[in-house]
């Protein structure tokens, strides 16, 4: 089965692509690895590799989490399956 | 696991004060800037020796100017290095630099510049750079135990690939040389930004905790004393937002992988310290790649684990560099810098076990004298941290 996204742990807001050529619409599926499960989810838009995908839906101003951990706040709504980066996501410090 | 770390061995080279080195290096070590002409001169004139420009070295002073004395005396009192010619603009400053190096017991002369001029200075330090190439190169390789490489870790334009694949390949590989009494180090004080706590918990005494979060205090005091905005134009870097990494925690997270899952802190070091025994050290350093990378050639690391993600291309004139990517794309437009490719991490086609094995296998035959990607390429990155302004 080939893995789309890699999940660190159960729970984190996001999954980090780990293929070339994602496109929006795409029917992805996601390996937890600390659980080693796998999940399914369908894009909303084209994502780079490395680039990361919503697995919730978050209000602005939500934390994101991954690894199980805080990795900063949202700055605007986002869907889940939509790509999150800096143009929705800041960092809590500095 | 294909090797048995028990009973692993390695053949290097042993130095008069103990340490065992990968590399047999003759350096030609300028003490300040202006000395670099006559440095790179004497390099040209003698095969086999190497010269080491910095662009540093005239009017510093206080904390400072030990950094400096320390960095230059550590590069070459690394047991990588065979021997070492010394050369300044003037006798006193070469001398503490020399008597530095002497006391590991290697061969090292200094010379000076004024009232010689940069020929006489290189007919000189020539002569004396020919000997010691024909030193280092009668000296043998012998068998020394796992426990005399000293291996340090520092990551590079990472993206979230190394927080997934390449870093924790890293930590599965010190997970691993940890119970065998290596002396390990990573750093990066500015990259724990989100991630501190967890290092914190992973100190192993109420000391090393407290010194560690003093170093980490301290660094974020000096960021929010001279940002300028959040950072977002320099932590993450260009090359981590290009390759994913959103915020400064989420670079820290995908960082602290490097130290494995069962690792404890065993202490904290300065810049270009020497940790005092076996285990993890955490040194206080910066989190640019050149600066980090030589302050562990300093504190006497002998062989280096450098994971990338977007492809960090650095390499060091004393401390091998060995890279390891999990990124296909850039495991495949970079191949010439990658030497351990676990790219297959990301398909699931191999563990985490096996690519720490894989990176282990790759450690020894670099300790055993294969040369790294960044040696081959001419990478030899050597760059001294500064504290502040000269005088």
């Amino acid at each position: 089965m080939t893995i789309h996204f890699v999940v660190h742990e159960d729970g984190d807001s996001v999954g980090t692509i780990v293929v070339e050529g994602v496109k929006a619409g795409d029917a992805l599926t996601g390996w937890i690895m600390e659980q080693d499960q796998t999940v399914n989810v369908k894009t909303l838009n084209d994502i780079p590799i490395g680039h990361k995908i919503a697995l919730k839906e978050l209000k602005n101003g939500d934390t994101v989490i991954k690894y199980g951990v805080d990795i900063g706040r949202t700055i605007a709504p986002i869907r889940l399956g939509e790509y999150l980066h800096v143009h929705n996501v800041k960092t809590k410090r500095w | 696991m294909a090797i048995d770390l028990g009973s692993a061995t390695f053949r290097g080279y042993r130095r008069a004060n103990g340490r065992v080195g990968v590399r047999n290096h003759v350096v030609i070590l300028p003490v300040d800037d202006i000395s670099n002409a006559a440095a790179e001169g004497v390099a040209r004139n003698i095969a086999g020796t190497m010269a080491i420009p910095h662009p540093y070295g005239r009017l510093q002073f206080g904390a400072d100017l030990d950094l400096h004395f320390r960095t230059l005396i550590g590069a070459g009192s690394n047991p990588n290095v065979a021997a070492v010619v010394v050369i300044g603009i003037e006798p006193a400053w070469t001398k503490r630099v020399v008597d530095g190096i002497a006391q590991t017991g290697k061969p090292v002369e200094g010379f000076a510049i004024e009232h010689n001029g940069d020929h006489a200075t290189i007919m000189n330090a020539s002569k004396k750079a020919k000997e010691f190439v024909h030193y280092a190169t009668a000296l043998q390789r012998t068998e020394a135990p796992l426990k005399d490489l000293w291996v340090s870790t520092k990551c590079g334009e990472s993206d979230t690939t190394s927080g997934c694949g390449a870093n924790p390949a890293v930590g599965n590989a010190f997970d691993k040389l940890y119970p065998h009494g290596t002396t390990l180090v990573f750093g990066e004080t500015t990259e724990l930004t989100g991630g501190e706590q967890l290092v914190a918990k992973r100190c192993r005494t109420p000391e090393v905790k407290e010194k560690f979060m003093m170093m980490f205090n301290r660094y974020q005091e000096v960021v929010n004393r001279h940002k300028t905005s959040d950072l977002s134009d320099s932590q993450p870097t260009k090359g981590n937002i290009a390759g994913g990494l959103t915020t400064i925690e989420e670079k820290a997270l995908g960082n602290i992988q490097k130290i494995g899952k069962k690792c404890l802190v065993d202490g904290v070091i300065d810049k270009a310290e020497t940790p005092t025994g076996p285990g993890l050290w955490f040194m206080d350093s910066s989190s640019a790649a050149a600066e980090m990378v030589t302050l562990c050639a300093a504190s006497g690391y002998v062989v280096h684990f450098f994971p990338t993600g977007q492809g960090n291309v650095i390499g060091n004139p004393i401390l091998p560099v060995i890279k390891l990517c999990a990124n296909p794309k850039t495991v495949r437009t970079m191949a010439e810098h990658m030497d351990v490719d676990v790219s297959g991490l990301l398909r699931r086609e191999i563990n985490m076990d096996q690519a720490g094995d894989k990176l282990l296998e790759c450690m020894f035959a670099t300790a055993n004298g294969r040369w790294t990607a960044a040696e081959a390429l001419g990478h030899r990155e050597f760059v001294l941290t500064r504290l502040y302004e000269s005088a």
